[in-house]
């Protein structure tokens, strides 16, 4: 859980099941407190993992307000088609978009991923939903924020915060798609995606 | 994926992932803003040596949709008709940096020499060339196909349909039959292949005198009886158009009249009737009603000839971001 120190290169597990469960319920508490309530909420999941995230974040919403359907408060956004970097690298496939059946227009967008790291997948996200509608407010929920921002994006809410260095590698498994839930952190020798 | 020459390109995978990708593509188009700013800064010329005004509109759109650059480049009034070759225009249009040229040529295999002779660095998508191949026809009706009839079997028709429908499907157990003038046709042959690929059965249907040399070697049955043939309920049936020019003795004299095929060849009424529940009735375009189908069967319910059009753009847009997104050093 230190910040700083170099990890191992078999990976140190920084968040456990019951702190990602913990972060996301504090996480469902801030949303409904920031927005007063969970009127006019849309959560928008980025593939791959911000998307189970993102349904949990629902389901805790529910849970705390009884008038919420979790199922209806959940879109999928894909930024593939809309990222800055294609031509870097071998062609990417494209995913899925789908939005609540309201849509998004005049909507407290909350977008939901699972690391933050240089921003430029939230650029990308925010080019899309630009395309999609015209949402109330956009806000950003991440699960980790690594730090090394290369533009002025900021999250408004945060599971860990997790200085790292750029050649670490931090990995977050969910069970929907990885089996467990755990963060991880690794220092391969292979250079990160900056994405 | 750096070029899309010909149907035998795409093996089985590779064809359901342009499918896939065509998916997500038409999904973007029912959206207020049909814009993506994927191909932003890639330059598309539109090259066409022949006359085609819907393919080239349908890969402009496409292109256009993209956020790409595009360039029409027809060979009328062009140098081109002044003798000038194919190697000096693909010349030219290396140095003005076109990224991707859509290519329609009479002669059979230009796309390929423009793609493997060096003579440039941009990605080739083939729009059609002699009577050799038409690879994104062939995709865009695979697509029609897969979206209408896969995963929901034999007698599924009726459920909604949204662009998604079918996706990750291949179209294996479905049997399509191709109807017309074969002799002449690429986007015949672009069908047989890809349709093959993905698993579906096809016949051919035409008169003996429009049947190719060789076409023992295709893999695909061929019936010189479309009654015969419709009484096996294909799940889709396409129909080819026909030259009105090669009607006449002085075209090739192909079959005694245009009467003679239109009641042995022709989709009218009463076959559309015989046809299954759950079939669609499919054309490339452009159509001569009353010729090889009838004004009914082209308004029918069955009819999927105008989504063919739409699909086309999204068929489009998907070869175009997997030949050009990525631009290989």
């Amino acid at each position: 859980m230190s910040s700083g120190t170099p990890m191992p290169s078999d990976g140190t597990t920084v968040l456990g099941a019951p702190e990602i469960a913990r972060a996301l319920t504090r996480i469902a508490h801030e949303i409904l407190e920031r927005n007063k309530g969970g009127d006019d909420l849309v959560l928008l999941g980025i593939p791959t993992r911000g998307l189970p995230l993102a349904r949990r974040l629902a389901q805790r919403l529910a849970d705390v307000e009884p008038a919420l359907d979790a199922d209806t408060l959940v879109g999928e956004l894909d930024i593939t088609m809309y990222r800055d970097d294609l031509h870097r690298h071998p062609t990417r496939t494209i995913g899925t978009t789908t939005l609540p059946s309201d849509g998004i227009d005049d909507k407290i967008v909350v977008l939901v991923d699972d690391v933050l790291y240089s921003g430029r997948t939230i650029r990308a996200a925010l080019d899309a939903i630009k395309d999609l509608g015209r949402p109330r407010a956009v806000q950003l929920a991440a699960l980790v924020d690594r730090g090394h921002r290369e533009l002025p994006i900021r999250p408004d809410y945060v599971g860990k915060n997790l200085p790292t260095s750029t050649s670490e590698r931090v990995q977050v498994r969910l069970a929907e798609i990885d089996g467990d839930d755990a963060v991880t952190i690794s220092q391969p020798g292979a250079q990160e995606v900056a994405w | 994926m750096k070029h899309l020459l010909s149907a035998a390109d795409l093996d089985r995978a590779s064809a359901v992932h342009v499918l896939d990708t065509a998916a997500e593509m038409a999904a973007t188009q029912a959206r207020e803003i049909k814009k993506l700013p994927t191909l932003r800064g890639r330059t598309v010329v539109n090259l066409f040596f022949e006359d085609s005004t819907r393919t080239r509109i349908s890969f402009e759109t496409a292109a256009k949709r993209l956020s790409a650059d595009v360039i029409n480049f027809s060979a009328k009034g062009s140098s081109v008709s002044k003798g000038e070759s194919l190697k000096d225009t693909a010349l030219t249009l290396q140095a003005m940096g076109a990224d991707g040229i859509v290519v329609r040529h009479h002669s059979s295999g230009a796309p390929h020499l423009l793609a493997t002779a060096g003579w440039v660095d941009a990605s080739v998508v083939n729009a059609g060339d002699g009577t050799h191949q038409h690879p994104t026809q062939a995709l865009l009706d695979a697509f029609t196909i897969r979206r209408h009839l896969a995963g929901r079997g034999a007698a599924g028709a009726g459920a909604s349909l949204d662009a998604r429908s079918g996706v990750g499907h291949d179209l294996t157990g479905l049997h399509v039959a191709v109807v017309g003038d074969v002799l002449h046709s690429r986007v015949a042959r672009s069908n047989v292949q890809l349709l093959t690929t993905l698993g579906a059965r096809v016949t051919l249907v035409a008169p003996p005198t429009l049947v190719p040399v060789g076409v023992e070697a295709w893999p695909c049955a061929v019936s010189y009886d479309l009654d015969a043939t419709l009484d096996e309920a294909p799940d889709a049936v396409m129909m080819l158009r026909v030259q009105r020019e090669r009607m006449s003795a002085a075209g090739g004299g192909f079959f005694p009249s245009p009467l003679e095929y239109s009641r042995l060849f022709g989709l009218d009424a009463r076959r559309l009737a015989a046809l299954p529940g759950h079939a669609i009735v499919m054309h490339p375009g452009p159509m001569n009603r009353g010729l090889e189908i009838s004004a009914e069967a082209a308004d029918s319910v069955r009819s999927v000839i105008v989504e063919q059009v739409a699909n086309g753009v999204a068929v489009r847009m998907a070869v175009l971001y997997l030949t050009l997104a990525t631009k290989e050093s």
